[in-house]
């Protein structure tokens, strides 16, 4: 703490040095935090240290983290401090005269073989814990997580619950702005729903590039490679909204897509479940009647500034020569087959989508044919069914 | 025996006149002032883009730059730092030294050296003019992966697969060049065993060049025919995997962050003993320990990679090979530790590069082995404790030596001595502010902070804004620096052949301003054995 | 040159050329890939500076070599330089080994489901994890660039040309010893005679390589054809790089002998060459055994 301390009035002092304007409020919250710090209170709120978690997972993984993280520091206060006492006793400006020892086999022999034992000791439990995380033989459901450019896909399988879980529009709408919402970055637009005190299994695999799926209250970071399925296990004990982010470099919006999960009770789940199933339901029912073209458009709309303005941009102008405009695109103007086919199935770096519903699709290339000034063809649900 | 460096060349006994001079040279001290300037431009065009990185990183929110050119900034940054700045550092110092070490008048292999210098503008060209190229520089992190870096990447990136290639083409001339050197240039009274440190670390370096880098040649190959001509190496779909690729950067990957420490031990090795007026301790065991770390470091590969879904009997295995790194490394930390004990010491700016080395590259090494406790990754993986950890190791370690070495060896460079009490200063600003950068990183890593971000949640803002200011003041120090090194060069005053009272090495025995060609007759059994670092 | 000596070349511009060069021709490469209607000339351009440079190089290096300018050491030097350089060919090769016999034991398996990833194959439909035949079951599937994978009809046979290019490559190498044996004992007829039959085989290794890229080409083996086309064009195409390579350095052993540049012991530009001829020739039969015939 004391050292902690001592590097925040460094700061103030750079800061001082450097004036940086608009940022000395802050500053001051800084300062009057360094001193609520030494308080044990605050600790997890300023997360000077790894979460113990909510399964047994991350809290043998937080056992192992302090046990070695103790091991080094009595390492270091022993070895700094042998090295601060010569620093200070064998100088010469005190007169102390240099020995002439350069070898000692026994010496070399204790600095080799106990750092082994202290291996050995941490090697052990490590051991233990890895191998019972990976063992995910005693879950008792399934999800299945994909990651896409730049959002996740839940799937329940034995339920046939399917959604996607975008970044949530309140922070989309204050990247830039000086005033955040609370848990900014850190919310979705629809949350992964899990019962507590079950053993969930999860898969884990990726439409495009490599993603990660972390949650640290769960201990669960698990990397989503395309082409293969992992898998993580957690039982989670505590009901709650836990939250966490993508940790594996993915591209321009890496940082935006975040994870939550709500943990609820058993009942609760049971309900969430049904009235999903029921929404799913009406989603297929919806599918086969024909759409209006004002209909289409705005669920379009929505559906267009949730997947597809990450790259499209909400005006249509994209980010060439990466991303293409819609805004006189030829595909967006031309044959509407050509249109469902690229969002269907992807090309190069745009993604499938193929895991939107048919009415979802069907609004979203109306909208893309028909926004920005385009004059293109109305998709109907039943047209992209065809496709599929 | 009396022997003189014969060359039909006419002036062979000083450097010719004008630009070409740099151009044509085949002189190890020109090849080595043309790295370490090179090294150090580089080494401010990639501070420049972290300063970029720390900048957007002050505050929450997207300030400055969009998310994609973030990535870029980080990728170029650590791609710049390790093969523009770091390892180009390490072979101007082993140009410069290892001749002069070795009581040899030159490189074994001369020509080929220059070459190895001349390629490295072009590549460094090449890499940054990704820059203004369309869909601009390479934005999927220094590690590459694949298929972020193969489906999903810019045109620019070939430009950066084949800067890549010539990287490595310049490095492993290098390190033959240098075993070339030690092995057959060396003096003939110079046993293995009286060879200094520093010579010893860099001829073992140069073995982990030689067998790293054309793996990473391979690695960049597959990436060019997967990207251009439909091969599907780390594609699924054709039966590759991704992960593959990982595998194979890896196994050059992790040598490589040794290729840029073990130089760094040698320098320590150096600079400790003078300062302490004490001969090194443990000088065999410190030969076996760099050694035994670059054979683990060939085996341990697949730390970075405990997240990937590899199977547990592998996980296990890498977990126990990377603990046991720990062990060789203890041994050169309690060797310089045991050097300095019970010596007479003195602090004058190497000394205290080199000491605060051995505290801060020591904590680095410890973040380090938490990291390899495979289930403890879980948490840290691709968190800023990652972050800290190899800034610790990189910059108070690598960059660390390379400093330390520059004011060790100036006078010897120069034949000037630098101004003692403006590089203390410069000392105590640079440690001070490198802590305050990258110190509270560990806190960010283990709250959750993910890397390669260019924004982040609102807990993270305190944080992240001190690292902020630590990194500008840190890059404000190498200002200081820079004024530092010139008014040596222009307005130094002269120093004497031997400048430290302490320093063994037959370098020291050469003029004030090293000779053109260090030897021109091999030193003679009895100066080998007096200036020898166990004796 | 006197063994009391050492030797320390004057400068040169060979290394700024051959830098210029390279530059150029990759730089033209990649423009080229991207559809630079120019970038198939600056590739020529930069190959031809290349090319300069490795001739006004090695030719002012030989012609030292030849007036006696080197002694003992700089010989050694050399040949730590060969051979270093030939080992970091082999971690070169062992890159490509690698991904072959990762795919081969890892990867593919697993994509069908081995170990302990049974649920991949939800990912994959009639995916059949045969080695050789991955795409068989998938007919259309394209890789996730959107590029069409190419199904071969037929497998790769290790008999027939490839067992033969792996008797003339192993002869090359016999043949390659006789020539240097002969020079040892300064029998020059011999030393040229055998040269050129080494010259000869390996000649004749690269015409049935390539004809059996024909046959494999004919049947739909391409670099398109999945992880089994990648590596399998990736090594031998490498492989027949290295030996094209080494004949055509051969080819100028072969003159600088008929020139009578080498005694019979001093002739480490003969021996460097031979050096590389064997690993070429070992790295076949990595290939052989590993690509063609398990
Ligand atoms: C100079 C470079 C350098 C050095 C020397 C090291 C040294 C070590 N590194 Fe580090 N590392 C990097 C550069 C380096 N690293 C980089 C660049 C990355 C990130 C790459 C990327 O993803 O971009 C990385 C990432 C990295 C990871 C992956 C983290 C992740 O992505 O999840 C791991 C995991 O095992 C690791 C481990 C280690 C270990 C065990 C050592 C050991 O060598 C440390 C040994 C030293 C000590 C332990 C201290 C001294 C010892 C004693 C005083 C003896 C007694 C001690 C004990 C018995 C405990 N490193
Ligand atoms: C090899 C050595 C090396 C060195 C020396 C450094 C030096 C520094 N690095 Fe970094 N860094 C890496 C290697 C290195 N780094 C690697 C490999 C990565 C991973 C990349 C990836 O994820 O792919 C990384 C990533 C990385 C990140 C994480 C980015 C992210 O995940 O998004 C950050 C963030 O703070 C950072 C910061 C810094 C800073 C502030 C310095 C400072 O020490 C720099 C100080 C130097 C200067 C500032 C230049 C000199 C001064 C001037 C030019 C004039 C003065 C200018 C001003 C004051 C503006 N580096
Ligand atoms: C990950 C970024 C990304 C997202 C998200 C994305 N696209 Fe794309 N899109 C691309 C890229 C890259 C291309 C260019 C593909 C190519 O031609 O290689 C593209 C091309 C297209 C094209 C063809 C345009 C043309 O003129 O060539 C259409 C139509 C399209 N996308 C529609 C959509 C729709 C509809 C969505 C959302 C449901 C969407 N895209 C979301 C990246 C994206
Ligand atoms: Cu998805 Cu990072
Ligand atoms: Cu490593």
């Amino acid at each position: 703490m004391i050292a902690l301390n001592f590097l925040i009035s460094l700061a103030f002092y750079a800061n001082d040095c450097f004036y940086l304007g608009g940022y000395m409020s802050k500053l001051s919250r800084v300062v009057a935090s360094s001193t609520a710090l030494i308080s044990t209170a605050v600790f997890s709120e300023y997360g000077l240290n790894m979460t113990e978690g909510v399964t047994s997972v991350s809290r043998d993984i937080y056992g192992l983290h302090m046990m070695v993280f103790w091991i080094c520091v009595a390492i270091a206060i022993i070895v700094f401090g042998v090295m601060a006492y010569s620093l200070y006793t064998h100088r010469k400006s005190k007169g102390f005269k240099a020995a002439n020892f350069h070898e000692s086999t026994k010496a070399e022999f204790l600095w080799t073989a106990i750092p082994v034992i202290i291996l050995i000791v941490m090697a052990i439990p490590a051991s233990k814990v890895l191998i019972d995380l990976e063992d995910t033989s005693k879950a008792q459901m399934t999800i299945k997580i994909t990651g896409h450019q730049w959002k996740w896909q839940y799937d329940y399988p034995k339920e046939g619950i399917s959604f996607i879980s975008n970044l949530a529009k309140s922070s989309k709408n204050s990247l830039k702005s000086d005033t955040k919402p609370q848990h900014y970055l850190l919310e979705v637009d629809k949350r992964l729903v899990l019962p507590v005190d079950t053993s969930i299994r999860f898969l884990i695999t990726s439409n495009d590039v490599i993603h990660n799926w972390w949650v640290a209250e769960f201990g669960v970071k698990q990397d989503a490679n395309p082409g293969f399925i992992n898998d993580a296990w957690a039982q989670v004990d505590k009901i709650g909204v836990y939250r966490g982010q993508c940790a594996e470099l993915c591209g321009k919006d890496h940082g935006f897509m975040p994870i939550v999960v709500e943990v609820v009770s058993k009942a609760d789940y049971a309900a969430w479940v049904a009235k999903e199933q029921a929404s799913a339901a009406a989603a297929v029912a919806s599918a086969t009647k024909t759409w209006s073209k004002a209909e289409l458009m705005t669920k379009g709309k929505s559906v267009y500034e949730a997947n597809c303005a990450g790259c499209h941009k909400i005006d249509g102008s994209g980010i060439p020569p990466i991303f293409p405009a819609m805004k006189d695109s030829v595909i967006a103007n031309g044959p509407a087959l050509e249109h469902m086919k690229i969002v269907l199935h992807g090309k190069g770096g745009m993604p499938t989508f193929k895991m939107l519903g048919d009415s979802d699709l069907a609004s979203v290339i109306t909208y893309e044919r028909n926004a920005f000034g385009n004059t293109g063809s109305v998709v109907q649900p039943s047209d992209v069914k065809s496709v599929r | 025996m009396t022997t003189v460096t014969a060359s039909h060349d006419e002036h062979h006994h000083g450097p010719e006149k004008g630009l070409m001079r740099w151009v044509k040279t085949t002189n190890h001290k020109d090849i080595g002032t043309l790295y370490l300037w090179f090294a150090f431009v580089m080494l401010l065009i990639g501070g420049a883009l972290a300063m970029g990185i720390r900048m957007e990183l002050l505050q929450p929110g997207l300030q400055l730059m969009e998310p994609q050119f973030f990535n870029q900034l980080t990728t170029m940054h650590g791609l710049i730092m390790v093969f523009g700045a770091i390892m180009p550092a390490f072979v101007g110092l082993g140009n410069w030294l290892i001749p002069m070490m070795v009581g040899a008048p030159d490189m074994a292999l001369p020509r080929m050296n220059n070459w190895s210098f001349w390629i490295l503008p072009f590549a460094g060209g090449i890499l940054l003019s990704t820059f203004f190229m369309e869909g601009g520089a390479p934005a999927f992190g220094w590690t590459f992966y694949a298929p972020l870096s193969t489906t999903f990447a810019p045109d620019s990136t070939d430009f950066f697969i084949f800067a890549v290639h010539l990287l490595g083409f310049s490095s492993i001339m290098g390190a033959i060049n240098i075993i070339a050197t030690v092995l057959n240039m060396r003096a003939p009274d110079m046993k293995l065993m009286d060879m200094p440190l520093f010579v010893w670390t860099w001829l073992i370096t140069s073995f982990l060049l030689i067998g790293a880098m054309p793996v990473l040649a391979g690695a960049v190959t597959m990436m060019l025919t997967d990207r251009n001509f439909g091969t599907a190496f780390f594609d699924a779909t054709g039966g590759g995997d991704p992960v593959m690729f990982q595998h194979i950067f890896w196994f050059f990957g992790h040598p490589e962050v040794y290729i840029m420490i073990l130089p760094a031990f040698g320098v320590v090795s150096h600079i400790i003993p003078t300062f302490a007026r004490k001969p090194l301790f443990g000088y065999s065991s410190m030969v076996y320990a760099t050694a035994s770390i670059a054979f683990l470091s060939y085996i341990v590969w697949a730390h970075h990679m405990f997240l990937t879904g590899m199977p547990v009997a592998g996980e296990l295995y890498f977990m126990y090979a990377t603990m046991l790194i720990a062990v060789p490394t203890g041994v050169k930390v309690f060797n310089w530790v045991s050097t300095m004990w019970r010596g007479s010491m003195t602090f004058e700016t190497p000394m205290l590069w080199a000491i605060s080395f051995v505290f801060l590259f020591t904590i680095g090494g410890f973040s380090g082995l938490m990291l390899g406790i495979a289930p403890a990754d879980i948490q840290y993986h691709d968190t800023y404790f990652v972050v800290a950890h190899f800034h610790y190791v990189l910059v108070t370690g690598a960059l660390w030596a390379i400093i330390a070495a520059t004011f060790y060896w100036l006078p010897k460079w120069t034949g000037k001595m630098y101004n003692e009490g403006l590089a203390k200063v410069h000392f105590w600003w640079a440690v001070i502010s490198v802590n305050v950068l990258f110190f509270p990183q560990h806190f960010l890593g283990l709250a959750g902070m993910p890397r390669r971000i260019p924004d982040y949640a609102l807990q993270f803002a305190d944080f992240n804004f001190i690292s902020s200011i630590g990194g500008f003041a840190f890059g404000a120090s190498f200002i200081l620096f820079t004024y530092i090194i010139v008014d040596c060069i222009r307005n130094g005053k002269p120093a004497t052949a031997r400048p430290w009272e302490g320093a063994k090495g037959l370098e020291w025995t050469l003029a004030a301003k090293a000779e053109y060609h260090s030897f021109n007759t091999p030193p003679s059994k009895e100066l080998i054995k007096s200036e020898s670092q166990h004796s | 040159m006197s063994e009391k000596e050492y030797y320390i070349p004057n400068g040169t511009y060979w290394p700024i050329i051959g830098s210029v060069g390279i530059s150029t021709l990759l730089v033209g490469f990649a423009n080229q890939m991207h559809g630079a209607s120019w970038g198939a000339s600056v590739m020529a351009l930069g190959f031809a500076i290349t090319v300069f440079m490795l001739f006004g190089w090695l030719g002012q290096v030989v012609s030292e070599s030849v007036n006696g300018q080197y002694n003992q050491q700089v010989d050694r030097s050399f040949r730590w330089g060969m051979s270093w350089f030939i080992f970091s060919e082999v971690m070169f090769f062992a890159a490509f080994f690698g991904a072959l016999f990762y795919a081969r034991a890892l990867s593919v398996p697993w994509l069908g489901g081995a170990d302990n990833n049974l649920f991949t194959p939800e990912l994959w439909n009639g995916f059949s994890a045969t080695w050789q035949q991955i795409a068989f079951t998938t007919p259309g599937t394209t890789l996730q660039s959107g590029t069409a994978i190419s199904i071969p009809t037929k497998l790769v046979d290790a008999t027939g040309l490839p067992a033969l290019n792996t008797i003339l490559l192993l002869l090359s190498g016999v043949t390659l010893t006789f020539s240097h044996h002969a020079l040892r004992s300064s029998k020059r007829n011999q030393v040229i005679g055998w040269l050129i039959a080494t010259i000869a085989l390996g000649s004749a290794f690269l015409g049935f390589q390539v004809a059996e890229y024909g046959h494999a080409y004919a049947d739909g083996l391409k670099l398109t054809s999945g992880i089994y086309g990648s590596t399998f064009y990736m090594l031998t195409g490498f492989h027949g790089f290295h030996v094209t390579l080494g004949a055509i350095m051969l080819t100028v052993i072969l003159f600088r002998v008929q020139k009578g540049h080498f005694t019979a012991d001093n002739h480490f530009a003969f021996e460097g060459v031979a050096w590389y001829w064997h690993f070429v020739d070992v790295v076949w039969l990595g290939l052989f055994v590993f690509v063609y015939w398990v």
